[in-house]
């Protein structure tokens, strides 16, 4: 079967910083990958560029979702194709509340995919079903998104705009970063939940305790813009122990 | 790589062109008008008090008011820059011709006239009318129908054109025209005080909360006129009023001025409320164009405990110079301030407000926030001034600019004066760029630029809206996203 995304020795620069330099890789339908890397290797970059952020210049190689050529694709319609990026920096919008957010997101997707778009008493039912998965206080749905929420609640925000969107491809960028064990715990539970054989997710992370909870299938390191070791789980396990510049550049 | 090259084009002239949605209100209707010829005298002004029929008092008024403009000169400190205007190639007075005596119901309005408005989404048939919001439709320089006045009547409130209360109810005219912004007060107002034509008059007596949102509309249709109405609203002790004005005119090509004046009176513990949303013809995308809007709003808190409310939706015109401001005169009254502004393409605002502070205890607070895209030149100036006597008063001012591309321009104004060692006064501001990472957030999560600009932006002006009645709240934000189209970039 034909890879869900296949990425070819892709190359990117921000200015004239070279940060990609090569990479490859696919992700079949209903696999989990972690991505690792040190800081500075190009795990962010990766992240955006599969989720359309400007900024980017892609110098060579090719990016294909669902078969398709992506990197000429809005990221709006990125989004309605199935793909989710949460943030690693989730963003703060003053004066709109979580609940008119994601249900404006919602309803746009719906309605460029030709459905009918949900009317806010369904949407409230479903956000809040949502919201219980992650448990995810109610009080935050009516607050403006992600404005005063402490790290750990920005996170399971994240989560659960995942959650409702039920994206096809969930690029995860940094999702324990900030978290104490009790959030990594929820926020993980979280994903655990959403893994499905018809969704595949790209966990980019630092460190090795995320992959405690959330098991991958598949595991590479990142390092100076390229994979330089791909393996199973045990991988992450051997790389909390010898430390990343075991695995060099 | 080509498609790279092409996604971001696509992308940027998506983001450019984001488009320039025509201004909705730029028809023009063809009836047949009576106006004065073009300039200004002391004739015109005779004239202007004769079609009216108007008491000698008044005409004498309105000269002094012109002789004293004689004297006076445009203000040249706003943040506006402009061609002088010629007030001599300006025309007065102009009104829909109407065929033999005024029309004594709403059933005899000519049929173009309630064409016009119904055009503009208003329904002068009380049957049709959103039940809840009574309509004072002004077009040029007169009234053409007030809505729903017999109801409002059986309760004592008198809500009709300004040129009726003239006749009708002249000791209350005589008493508080001029007794908030004398016609001394500035260029406009003695410009205004002269030559106005007609506006709207409510007053609610004692005790009574107004059972509906009262309303004017001003439409300037005739090309080459000046519209210039005064709105004088007085509420008696202990009464209530929330007031709506809508303002909008056809796209031409010239220039048009438009000076206008308000006064409020609120009496002991009277309530007003006052919300605007105006969206006279701001020019084209080039600076084509487009309404001069010269406005004095002031409303004094008399009586003790009382409070005024300004709420202004500024979207419209090229050029803005307004500050709604509120005389704290009696002890523990209330003076507020909430508007929106926003300028794109080559349009300029210079608004804000001024809380002057008398009485004791006396509070006032002030939220701005001025959006700025194109090269829109957005300012706001306000005054906080707390007298010696109006001891323990406090202010808090809020003022918030948001710039969108790299031509606009934001500016704030704050001059504070206190003159107690028992009062506080607090100013926050701060001004940002709309957010790129905003921007490709609500992207990722399947909005459009155009969709995430609006959403942005609306909540952005949220602390504003809620401070307006319900469906203007609806059509305030609908106007924003109109008014922001092609601002992006």
């Amino acid at each position: 079967m034909a890879p869900l995304l296949e990425i070819k020795n892709l190359h990117a620069k921000i200015g004239d910083q070279a940060i990609l330099q090569g990479i490859n890789l696919n992700v079949h339908s209903g696999e989990v990958h972690a991505i690792m890397g040190p800081n500075g290797s190009g795990k962010s970059t990766l992240a955006n560029i599969l989720a359309g952020r400007d900024g980017y210049e892609v110098t060579e190689g090719e990016v294909f979702y669902q078969g398709k050529n992506l990197l000429p694709i809005s990221p709006e319609d990125r989004a309605v194709a199935g793909i989710f990026l949460s943030f690693q920096y989730p963003v703060e919008i003053p004066g709109v509340s979580n609940t008119y957010f994601l249900k404006a997101a919602y309803n746009a997707i719906r309605k460029r995919k030709g459905q009918e778009e949900l009317d806010a008493i369904d949407f409230l039912r479903l956000i809040k079903e949502k919201a219980k998965s992650v448990e995810m206080d109610e009080a935050l749905l009516s607050r403006s998104v992600n404005e005063g929420f402490s790290g750990g609640q920005k996170k399971r925000n994240e989560i659960l705009q995942m959650a409702v969107l039920e994206p096809i491809f969930a690029i995860l960028d940094e999702t324990d970063s900030g978290l104490d064990i009790d959030a990594l715990r929820i926020v993980s539970e979280g994903i655990n939940v959403l893994r499905s054989p018809e969704r595949s997710m790209l966990v980019i992370t630092h460190y090795q305790r995320l992959l405690d909870y959330v098991q991958p299938d598949f595991v590479h390191v990142l390092s100076g813009g390229r994979i330089t070791k791909s393996g199973g789980k045990e991988l992450a396990l051997e790389l909390e122990e010898k430390g990343y510049s075991w695995v060099g550049k | 790589m080509k498609d790279i090259e092409k996604n971001r084009k696509d992308q940027s002239s998506t983001i450019q062109d984001f488009t320039t949605a025509e201004y909705k209100y730029g028809f023009t209707s063809n009836f047949e008008t009576d106006a004065a010829p073009r300039g200004l005298n002391e004739d015109i002004v005779r004239l202007i008090s004769g079609k009216k029929k108007e008491p000698v008092w008044l005409l004498e008024w309105r000269l002094k008011a012109y002789r004293h403009w004689l004297t006076m000169k445009e203000p040249r400190w706003p943040n506006l820059t402009y061609p002088a205007i010629d007030y001599q190639n300006i025309i007065y007075y102009s009104a829909p011709k109407t065929k033999g005596p005024a029309p004594k119901s709403l059933d005899e309005i000519d049929p173009e006239v309630r064409k016009t408005f119904e055009k503009l989404g208003i329904s002068l048939d009380e049957q049709k009318r959103m039940s809840g919001i009574a309509v004072d439709a002004v077009l040029d320089s007169v009234s053409v129908a007030t809505t729903f006045k017999e109801k409002l009547g059986e309760l004592g409130i008198i809500f009709c054109s300004f040129s009726e209360a003239v006749h009708n109810h002249p000791e209350l005219i005589k008493k508080y025209l001029g007794s908030v912004v004398p016609y001394s007060d500035n260029f406009f107002s003695a410009l205004n005080s002269a030559v106005f034509s007609d506006g709207s008059f409510c007053f609610i007596p004692s005790g009574v909360r107004c059972p509906m949102e009262l309303s004017t509309y001003f439409r300037i249709n005739a090309s080459d006129t000046g519209q210039f109405e005064r709105t004088l609203i007085v509420a008696e002790e202990r009464s209530v009023v929330s007031y709506l004005e809508g303002c909008t005119a056809p796209m031409r090509d010239e220039k048009q001025l438009h000076a206008a004046v308000v006064e409020l009176v609120a009496l002991e513990k009277a309530q007003i409320k006052y919300s605007t949303i105006q969206n006279w013809y701001p020019g084209d995308k080039d600076g084509k164009g487009g309404i001069y809007n010269f406005v004095t709003k002031r409303g004094k808190c008399q009586g003790r405990g009382s409070k005024i409310s300004w709420t202004q939706v500024e979207t419209g015109s090229a050029i803005t110079w307004k500050y709604p401001s509120v005389i704290l005169q009696g002890d523990d009254t209330i003076g507020e301030f909430y508007s929106v502004a926003l300028t794109n393409h080559y349009q300029q605002a210079d608004t804000g407000t001024k809380m002057i502070h008398l009485g004791k205890n006396s509070r006032s607070t002030i939220i701005s926030k001025g959006i700025s895209a194109g090269h829109g030149q957005n300012t706001y100036r306000g005054l906080v001034k707390i007298m010696p006597g109006a001891e323990g008063s406090r202010n808090y001012s809020q003022c918030d600019s948001i710039l969108m591309g790299e031509r606009c321009g934001a500016h704030t104004v704050p001059y504070l004066d206190v003159q107690n060692t028992s009062s506080q006064v607090e100013h926050e501001a701060s001004t940002s760029k709309i957010g790129e990472d905003q921007l490709f957030y609500c992207r990722q999560r399947g909005l459009s630029t155009e969709d995430a600009v609006n959403l942005i932006v609306n909540g952005f002006c949220k602390q504003v809206f809620k401070e307006l009645p319900m469906e203007f709240a609806v059509e305030a934000q609908k106007l924003l996203s109109v008014s922001l189209e092609g601002s992006v970039g």
